[in-house]
Parts: C-alpha cells; structure tokens; sequence
C-alpha cells in the first residue's frame, strides 16, 4: 500500500513539494483551542474534532510513507485501511445515504427486489429521503413518486424524510425542506470526514464541509440501502490553490467557472478536486458549496474544501453528532495542482451549450436574453439572494426580463422574507425583488433547473435565451431544446436582468 | 445483510468497476488508422484490472438470468455466449449528457417499474437537438433499429441518473462505443448491465456514420465496420464485462457466490 504503487500518467507528474504555503497555511490560523472551548460550551455537542495532530491511527498522521490527501484519509477510514492510493478499489462503509423523488423509487425498487419484499435498509437513521425535483406539478407519476418514498419512510420508519402532503402552499408543510444538497446541510447531515452518498450528481456539494460525497445510481443505491457499502475506486487528486482577495464583485460561482473553463467538462473525470488556499478561506459555507457544487460538470468524482473554522461555525447548532476533520498531509501526492490568483479574475459566465465555453461576462454584453433565473443548489441559496439582491439595490433600477426567482429550500425562502440586506436600511431581499419587478419568489424546489414536468415554475417552453444561476446548459437543460442557457454568478444574473443583455456586475457594483 | 459482502470485500474481480483512465486527448490523433490485429501494447495503460482481459475471453460464459433488454440477453439468444454484436450503428458526437440521452421531463418513469422500463427505452436520446437528423426511433416506434451507438468523448456526463443507461437498453441497444465516458454513466451502465460502455482511442464518431454495419467482438476487442470496411481496436472492458454480461452487479454478485443466491 505505499505510495510508491502510484503510476502517475506521464503527461501529469505530481505536484508534491510545490507547496510551500502548504497544510501549515490554513492550520497554523484556526483557533483549534477556542473553538474547543466553544464546543464544549455547546451542551449538544457530544464530541469535539480533533485536530490533525491528534488523529489516532498511526498511518494518518502524515508520516513520509502514508501521507495522502483528504479524499484518501476519509475513504481510508471507512474501509478500515491504514493507507490507501489512488486506484485501490475498497469497500467503503456509508455514512450518509441520500436519495429523492426522482431516484428513490427506483433505488427502492431494486431493494425490495434484490433483498426481498420485507427486507430492512441497512440503517433507519442513516438515510435522509428529499423530495425536491418534481413537487409543484400537476404530473400524475411525479406525484405518485413521492407517494412512493412516503410509503417507504414509513414501512421501513426512516428517520429523516423531508415530506410535503399539501402541494397547494408549501408554507404548511413543516417538514418540507426543498432542494436536497442544501437541505442536507442546513439539516446538519453534512458533517467534516464522513461519506456521504446520494442518487444525484451534485450530492459533491457536501465536499465543501471536507467529507467524500458522490453520487450514484438507483443500482449502488439499492445496494447501499441493504448494505450501508459502497465498492468505490479512490480517486487521485487535483488540487486547486486559489489565492488572493476576492473581489466584491465577484463570487464561488466565477471561480468554478474559471476552473472548469481550464480544465474541460471531463478534466477532472473519475478524480478529486481539493479547493484550498486564502480565497477558499475567506469563503463561507454556501459559497463554498457552490464550489463544490459543480465539480461533477468538470467530471469529477468529489470535491474537497478543508474543514476549518468556518465550518465549525456553520455546524455549530446543526448537528450533535461528533465528527472527526482530516486535512491532507503536507506530503499528499496530488496528480496536479491549479494556481489562480483570484484578485485579478473577471466576472464569467458559461455559454451555451457547455459549462466549459467559459467567457468573460463583459464579452457577451451583445448577447439579449429573454429571462433570468436564480435558483437551485447550485444560485438559490440565502447568499445568493442577497447577493442579487445587491446589485437590485446599487441600481434602483426596474428588470427589463422576467426574473424567476426559486429558493432552494423553505429555509432560504424565509430568510428573502426576514434578514435584512446590508446597507438597504432594513429591506429584505423580497422587498427589493420586488420593487424591481422581479416575479414573486416561488415555492422551494429543484424548479426548472433541470427542466422538469410540462408545467414545472419558470421552465423554459420556447426557445429562449436565459441567463441562469443553475448548473448545467447543456441542449434542453432547462425545458426547450433549442433554450440557450448562459451559466453565471447571482451577481452577474442580476446585472444582467436590469439590462436585458449578459452584463458584467461591475457596471452596477462600481 | 452485509456479511456475506463483507467476507468477499476485497474479491478482486468485484472490483473493476471503474476503468483506469489515460491522459486526455482532447484533438484526437490522426485519423483513419486501419488496425491490423490487435496490438497487445495498447491494454498496457490500464491497471490489472483491465489488463486481464486479454487472458479471460467471454467465450465460455452464459448469459445467467439476465433482465428482458439487458445487453447480455440481446446478444446471445437463447444462451449463446455474448461475444459479439451486429448490427447498425447510431453515431453522435462529443459531450453526450444525460439530458439528451433521457430529458429530465421522463424521470418520472421508475425503470425497476416493467411497463416504465419500457417507456424509457421509447424516449432514449430523444433530447439530441434538431441537428441530428436521424431519429434514433422512428415515431410510433418503442425500439430503436440502431444496436450500438457510437460517440466521441465524455459520454454520458451530467446526472447521476441511472434513466440513461437503463434508456439505452431498454431501447434495444447494446453497447456504446466512445472514446470516453463519465465516471457516473460508466458505472451505471456495469451496475445495471443495461449496456457494454466500450472505450476506444481513435475518433470513430468521425469515421462511422449512423447506419453503417457494425460488428463488434468482445473477445478481441474489436469493432469493424463493415460499410467502410475499417477496423478498430477497443479497450478491453476487463472485469466490467463479465458483470454486464450477467445483467449487473446483483446478478454477477448471486452468479459467482458474493451474495446468496436468491432473496428471500
């Protein structure tokens, strides 16, 4: 198992040694001791993490011989190895299993067939059900999928199942969260060091809580549920330092366009991408979940933020459960290794039909659009209202499209209708939404991201041109074959709704 | 329930699932190379597990219980080895994602469900855009007259939706031939059986056109096309192939003892 089986492809030597801010940058700054007393002044913490100097398996503790990354240590730990490199094939022990509308009742489909009519799931407590992509439909078999999670959750007595009965006001239905990814993490089922799984390819948005999370099929879901295992390949790693202040009119969302603009819509196919440095620092939670979040349309297999102080923060009244950080060793062998300097990047976007057709936003200012969308697990979360939110306000202006608005989960709805937008005098972001024209916010969900049933909220029927703070814009992404999507931050979606033409934020925020 | 895995945890041939990959080639190479027989070196980039292919040909081995329209059972009728599928081809290019495989309007469709299985295959890669002006299926029809479908690079990326394979098989397609694939559609494409993703280094979506006559053969790895008259060498599928060909990772898992063989 040492690290010397490692092959690296000859065109991608390792970048081992280029670090020289290394793991001591982002260590040596967190307040390991405060935030220990702070934890223990918690009374639902029942655990406090260790720090990387106090990890108890001899092979994690960054000796020369077994150093490895974050991905390697976690997926280590849950298969039970002292080391692992990239290419082991393990069986890996599941923390989190999630799954939702669209993929549930097939995973439990193949359950129930391969495990038998009256098998148990491997764990009640372990899997986290979320209806989220179709709700808000008319659509007889979308509705009936969720019928088939609740009758699931209850046959089997799963503990955390998100449900919505009453599809008429969403409002009513208090344990309806909304969009998965970020209701998982709002729900405190993200949690530093664990591996999370989930039928959906942004389940890697939990990375950016430094735990594996992946998704996968209805066939390894159904698996998992009756086994609580994965058989997974560990993944090298591609690290991404990012350096520099981040400008304020820029945002997670343009740095993950930049990199994948670099590397290509299958750069990163089959590996780990490893976020560090002092720009991903400064970053918070939701910001670094939009990272996070988009790693799989660079191909990869997960995405990796370091758990620090931030995190903690976040974590801090969301979950009891301990949880144990890991941090790559200064050593770790990384296939290669990306530097930006953030401080000197301009607002993107993705143009049609590929997130990797980066463009800067100031490029495409010919290009008329027909609607803006802000939503999803990738734009909808609190962070990127008020962001949009933002730029409506520095302009006082009118939208000259229609701008959809769909907030990924009831939590973030609240909050457009409660926090104050900083430097508004006390607005919140449904006022100043409204007071530039902007449609009503809409019900928490996956919208019309991916397009969705017929009558799915804001889904494009024609072929529109749409500037949108989703993920994807690939032909028919969002509805229409012939849509047009351009992939950009809340804050360039916003700017570019006030002038009906993609339009760098710059021109509202300076 | 897990115990019977555990024990077999590491059995190496479970394990192959994701195939090593080579540096990207994101121009392709020259073109039109008419391979002679196969050249043992090219195998070489792979890990053991892909390598052995060679070694262990899928003469010898039966279809077992396959699902109705899994790859396996298309290909050998009535128990004969899956050794080598003909038929036409449909060819589409790079960047293949899922929504055009299976537009997420038909995720309602559940594919453990039969008749919804079926369905699937009806509406498999009705999101390519009007530039493809040959249908994959032809209106009215459920089936597609196309066995194998031939792409350039990163087929299949997008969601983790399983639709997509399940889509393809249950439109009667075999195997896909491309130069690469994304991890996910790769992996759900051995977990369910449903198709043989086939990887090969040369740039076939610009040498086949859809409706040529295709002929792969597993064993060699080797697709030929017969309208052209070229040859080309694939990548070994390795250990994938045996869990295809017995209808996905269950079915493999009960045929060779990891997991017992019936549920209750």
């Amino acid at each position: 198992m040492a690290s010397s089986t490692v092959i690296p492809p000859p065109t991608a030597p390792f970048a081992t040694g280029k670090k020289e801010f290394g793991l001591s940058g982002f260590c040596s700054s967190q307040p390991f001791s405060s935030r220990k007393s702070r934890k223990s002044a918690s009374k639902k913490i029942v655990s406090v993490m260790a720090p990387q100097q106090a990890e108890r398996r001899p092979a994690t503790t960054g000796s020369v011989k077994n150093a490895m990354t974050m991905t390697e240590k976690i997926l280590a730990r849950a298969s039970e190895k002292p080391a692992l490199s990239p290419g082991d094939n393990v069986w890996v022990d599941v923390d989190v299993l999630m799954t939702h509308d669209v993929c549930g009742p097939g995973s439990f489909g193949i359950f129930k067939k391969e495990f038998g009519e009256n098998a148990k799931v491997w764990d009640r407590e372990k899997i986290v059900i979320i209806p989220d992509h179709y709700i808000f439909t008319s659509d007889e078999r979308a509705n009936r999928n969720v019928d088939i999670l609740r009758d699931f959750c209850k046959e089997q007595n799963i503990k955390y199942f998100y449900d919505i009965k009453d599809l008429s006001d969403f409002k009513v239905n208090p344990d309806y969260k909304g969009v998965c990814h970020i209701a998982l993490a709002q729900e405190g089922h993200c949690r530093p060091g664990e591996v999370l799984l989930g039928t959906d390819s942004h389940t890697c948005t939990a990375g950016a809580f430094g735990q594996f999370a992946t998704g996968i099929g209805n066939t390894d879901a159904g698996f998992a549920l009756g086994t609580g295992k994965i058989l997974l390949k560990v993944p090298p790693t591609l690290r991404f330092v990012m350096e520099g202040e981040m400008p304020e009119y820029l945002m997670a969302k343009d740095l993950i366009l930049q990199i994948i603009g670099e590397i290509s819509v299958a750069g990163a196919t089959y590996k780990s991408m490893e976020f560090v440095g002092s720009t991903v620092e400064s970053l918070n939670m939701e910001e670094r979940m939009t990272l996070c979040n988009m790693v799989v349309e660079a191909g990869g297999k997960n995405g990796v933020v370091p758990a620090d102080s931030t995190t903690f923060e976040y974590l801090k009244d969301k979950t009891s459960k301990p949880y144990e950080p890991v941090y790559s060793d200064e050593k770790a062998r990384f296939l290669s290794e990306y530097r930006f300097d953030i401080s000197k990047l301009e607002p993107l976007v993705a143009k049609p039909h590929s997130p990797d057709k980066r463009a800067l936003a100031r490029e495409c200012k010919d290009v008329k659009i027909d609607r803006v969308y802000i939503g999803s697990c990738t734009g909808g979360k609190t962070e990127d209202f008020l962001a949009a939110a933002k730029v409506f306000l520095a302009s006082g202006k009118k939208v000259k499209v229609p701008t959809f608005l769909v907030p990924a989960t009831q939590k973030v709805w609240l909050d457009l209708y409660t926090l104050p937008v900083p430097g508004s005098g006390g607005k919140t972001c449904s006022q100043i939404f409204e007071e530039a024209g902007c449609d009503t916010p809409a019900s928490p969900s996956c919208g019309a991201c991916l397009g969705g049933p017929r009558d799915t909220y804001a889904r494009m029927n024609e072929p529109k041109v749409c500037v949108s703070t989703t993920n994807r814009n690939f032909p028919g992404r969002m509805g229409h074959k012939e849509g047009q999507i351009y992939l950009a931050s809340p804050f360039t979606a916003a700017a570019s709704a006030l002038t009906g033409y993609v339009t760098d934020p710059r021109d509202f925020l300076q | 329930m897990a115990t019977p895995l555990q024990s077999r945890a590491l059995n190496p041939s479970f394990a192959g699932l994701e195939p090593c990959r080579r540096p990207r080639r994101f121009l392709g190479r020259p073109h039109g190379l008419r391979l002679a027989p196969p050249s043992p070196g090219l195998s070489s980039c792979c890990s053991g597990l892909s390598a052995s292919a060679g070694v262990a040909p899928l003469t010898a081995r039966k279809a077992v219980a396959p699902r109705p329209a899994s790859a396996a059972a298309a290909a050998g009728a009535a128990g004969e080895p899956a050794t080598s599928f003909h038929g036409l081809c449909y060819v589409v290019r790079d960047n293949i994602d899922t929504d055009q495989i299976i537009p997420a309007e038909y995720l309602t469709l559940v594919p453990s469900n039969p008749a919804e299985y079926e369905k699937l295959g009806s509406y498999a890669l009705i999101g390519l855009p009007e530039s493809y002006e040959t249908r994959f299926i032809e209106p009215n029809e459920t089936k597609t007259k196309y066995k194998i479908v031939i792409g350039g690079e990163n087929f299949g990326c997008g969601s983790s939706r399983e639709h997509a394979p399940v889509a393809l098989g249950a439109a009667g397609v075999v195997a896909v031939v491309a130069e690469s694939y994304a991890r996910i559609f790769f992996r759900n494409s051995v977990s369910t059986g449903e198709v043989y993703p086939l990887e090969t280094d040369v740039r076939i979506c610009e040498e086949c056109r859809t409706g040529d006559t295709v002929t792969i053969e597993l064993a060699e790895s080797k697709l030929i096309n017969h309208t052209t008259g070229k040859e080309y060498e694939l990548k070994p599928i390795g250990d994938a192939g045996p869990v295809i060909e017995a209808g996905g990772i269950f079915a493999y898992a009960r045929k060779t003892g990891m997991i017992p063989s019936q549920a209750a």
